[in-house]
């Protein structure tokens, strides 16, 4: 056995063993959003305050009288986790300049799905990273709004059939591609921007803890699978999370003070995307001509970002 | 020793509320309640106050950042107008909702559209519904004093819920008075510091912000309706301590030469001092005119007002908002319907006036009084009639 499998073998007895987000909750059953915030919890650890956006995770977690979070949390409203973490963060700043709480740092980190990150939350988003706040935001992206019943986002992928660009006799599904948030948000020169996926626990646990440790703003993007609107098996989800690194749907990478760093869980060679689409119902109608489509832009995509993996500098290089 | 002061109305409520010291102001600018949050944010870069000010991006962002702030135990402040009211409602309702006790100070402003920046009402009577404890200034002085007890009356134990003093733009934001602006030796005595009830921290968990099913949510209506209705024992309680402390007396409904009034004009907001000198002129003339100034809107006087009332022959509600398609203008319709119920009431007219910063005089007063004291003999045909339209 070489180093690294043994670190596979003795890294997860690492995971602390304490529960944040507690079993009982009615995510369905293999949620990939539910894990990853289970997993998110672990890693952020009890000095947190999490901020929820209305979503899937908001509505399954908190159904008066009860919750499943044993970080203290606050929902306020659909696009404005990053609006109410912004001023949550100000007043736990404050509190502690002024002695009226424990001198002790606490994180905020806010969380939305795909909608509250990229669409109506995009905004009060934008603000907060422009601003720099001292705020992790996770954006659990299952490429739809699915708390409202599966409809088209600005993260939905191109050819995917959701309820409200449904494929039919007349439309292959989605028409338009991906927006690419973690770019946009890197834009916003904010030292710590990631991208993660449950499948792959660890590394998504420790890109967690290099934001929590950022002070100032930063950015994780975890690709959360989910089964209901996918129309995958529920046993399916790690397996299809990983095949979207794997075909390169999702490549793993950082950008730390603009740096990029492609993580080395990417494969060598990207397995063709058929293997990853023809997994998930919502693809199930999508032809030849529309699949070829979409691996064209894969490879084109993940071109682009190799090259700015090669050729970006991080800003304390470009120092004058 | 509070100090005589004469300043632009908006920079004294910015003043007043730094005397309160909130930990973190969010504002959003809009005319013409942004010189509040400007001034506060000059008294923070002056370090004459210790808070974080919030540059948000938008009104939502703004209440939504004190909701945070609130939430995790800071005393928080806002200030916004019209359409920045209306950006910010998704917010607006779930403040009262969570019992986050932050202050608003709204520079009233007409609604869009056609765009328009003046004064009137159709702001915060777009939000009347949503849970806040709500009050009216008449002047500067009374800007101030609102903005001191808004803290106390919100962070008091047995209220807890959101305020908002309502300014309004233009005819109080914008104009110099001379003021008595209390020290901070005495806005420290009247207001303790704030004390939640509880807080988002790792110290004492909670989960705030939670989804009520209907099994849950007619009770938890119940209780915020509750709540609101209940405040206004404390309010007047507060106002009580007001008035021993600073010599300056608040209540629900203040009143204006009523003594024997035969007919009374009813107002809110900055009209009201106005329409005390048309009072005086209408007493000079022999008609036993009064005046009544509504300072509180919510919770709703409701005995105040039959008691204010009562032995009035004929009473002039005077709005500053339409409610379209509706029996009348949003204050009458209140006012009717807290009367309906009376064996005895006043016939009642209203006259909406001022829409969008159209200017109201002394003799507009006199003669809607003079109307609605005609009125009397011969009932008008409508139900309300908006005041100096063009070619009406
Ligand atoms: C202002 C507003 N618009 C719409 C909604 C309805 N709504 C609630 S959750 C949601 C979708 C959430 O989708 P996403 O952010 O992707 O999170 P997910 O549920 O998929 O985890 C929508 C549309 C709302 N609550 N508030």
């Amino acid at each position: 056995m070489n180093i690294v499998e043994n670190f596979d073998l003795y890294a997860p007895r690492l995971v602390d063993k304490e529960e944040y987000f507690n079993a009982g909750h009615r995510a369905c059953s293999g949620c990939g959003e539910a894990l990853a915030i289970r997993l998110m919890c672990k890693a952020l650890g009890e000095d947190t305050v999490i901020v929820n956006a209305t979503g899937c995770m908001e509505v399954i977690s908190v159904m008066y009288p009860t919750t499943a979070w044993s970080l203290p949390w606050i929902h306020v409203a659909f696009p404005n986790a990053a609006s109410v973490g912004a001023g949550v963060e100000a007043a736990l700043k404050v509190l502690r300049r002024k002695g009226k709480i424990a001198d002790r740092r606490i994180k905020t980190v806010c969380i939305g799905g795909d909608g509250g990150t990229f669409d109506i939350g995009f905004q009060a988003l934008s603000g907060t990273m422009e601003r720099g706040h001292d705020v992790l935001y996770v954006c659990f992206d299952n490429e739809a709004y699915m708390n409202t019943g599966i409809q088209r986002s600005g993260a939905t992928p191109f050819g995917a059939s959701t309820t409200t660009n449904p494929a039919g006799a007349a439309s292959q599904g989605k028409d338009e591609w991906k927006k690419n948030i973690a770019e946009i948000i890197a834009s916003h020169n904010v030292p710590y921007v990631a991208t993660a996926c449950h499948s792959y626990p660890l590394d998504f646990m420790n890109k967690v803890k290099k934001a929590r440790e950022v002070e100032g703003p930063s950015y994780i993007h975890c690709l959360s699978v989910c089964p209901t609107g996918w129309r995958v098996q529920t046993e399916d989800c790690i397996k299809a999370g990983r095949l979207a690194v794997e075909t390169g749907v999702f490549p793993l990478y950082e950008i730390e003070n603009g740096k990029y760093t492609m993580s080395s869980l990417n494969p060598e060679e990207l397995r063709p995307v058929e293997d990853y689409l023809k997994l998930q119902g919502r693809f199930r109608h999508l032809t030849t001509d529309s699949i070829e489509k979409i691996q064209d832009r894969i490879i084109l995509e993940n071109n682009k970002l190799l090259d700015k993996a090669e050729n970006l500098h991080s800003w304390a290089e470009l120092e004058g | 020793m509070s100090e005589r002061i004469g300043m632009e109305i908006a920079l004294a409520a910015a003043e007043a509320v730094a005397l309160c010291k909130p930990d973190v102001v969010a504002a959003y600018p809009i005319t013409p309640n942004t010189h509040i949050p400007e001034h506060l944010s000059d008294i923070v870069a002056e370090g004459r106050l210790d808070a974080d000010f919030i540059c948000v991006e938008s009104e939502h962002s703004a209440l939504s950042a004190c909701c945070g702030a609130s939430g995790a135990g800071a005393r928080a402040f806002t200030a916004t107008s019209s359409q920045g009211l209306l950006y910010m409602a998704e917010v607006v309702p779930i403040v009262p909702s969570m019992r986050l006790p932050i202050v608003m100070a709204i520079g009233n402003r007409a609604l869009s559209g056609p765009i328009n920046i003046w004064n009137d009402h159709s702001d915060i009577m777009s939000q009347r519904d949503s849970g806040w404890i709500s009050m009216f200034a008449a002047d500067g002085q009374e800007t101030i004093d609102m903005m001191i007890q808004a803290f106390k009356i919100a962070e008091h134990r047995d209220v807890m819920l959101p305020v908002n003093v309502n300014l309004d733009g233009f005819q109080l934001t914008h104009v110099v008075e001379p003021m008595m602006m209390p020290s901070q030796k005495e806005v420290d005595k009247f207001l303790p510091a704030y004390k939640p009830y509880a807080a988002v921290h790792p110290d004492n968990i909670v989960s705030m912000g939670s989804l009520a099913m209907p099994e849950i949510f007619n009770e938890a209506m119940m209780a915020k309706d509750q709540v609101l209705i209940n405040s206004k024992k404390i309010i007047l309680e507060i106002w009580k301590e007001w008035e021993e402390q600073f010599g300056r007396k608040y209540e629900p409904i203040g009143e204006y030469r009523m003594e024997g009034a035969e007919v009374a004009m009813l107002t809110l907001g900055s009209m009201g001092d106005t329409a005390e000198v048309a009072i005086d002129a209408l007493r000079e003339k022999g008609v036993k005119a009064g005046l009544l100034k509504m300072k509180l809107w919510r919770p709703f006087p409701v005995e105040e007002l039959l008691k204010a009332v009562s032995g009035l022959k004929s009473l002039v509600v005077i709005d500053r908002a339409v409610s379209f398609g509706g029996p009348c203008g949003p204050v009458c319709l209140e006012v009717k319907s807290a009367l309906y119920d009376q064996k005895e009431r006043p016939l009642i007219t209203n006259y909406i006036i001022g829409l969008g910063g159209r200017d109201v005089v002394v003799a507009d007063f006199v003669k809607i009084a003079e109307q609605a004291i005609g009125a009397q003999k011969k009932k008008p045909a409508k139900a309300y009639e908006i005041y100096g339209v063009r070619g009406s």
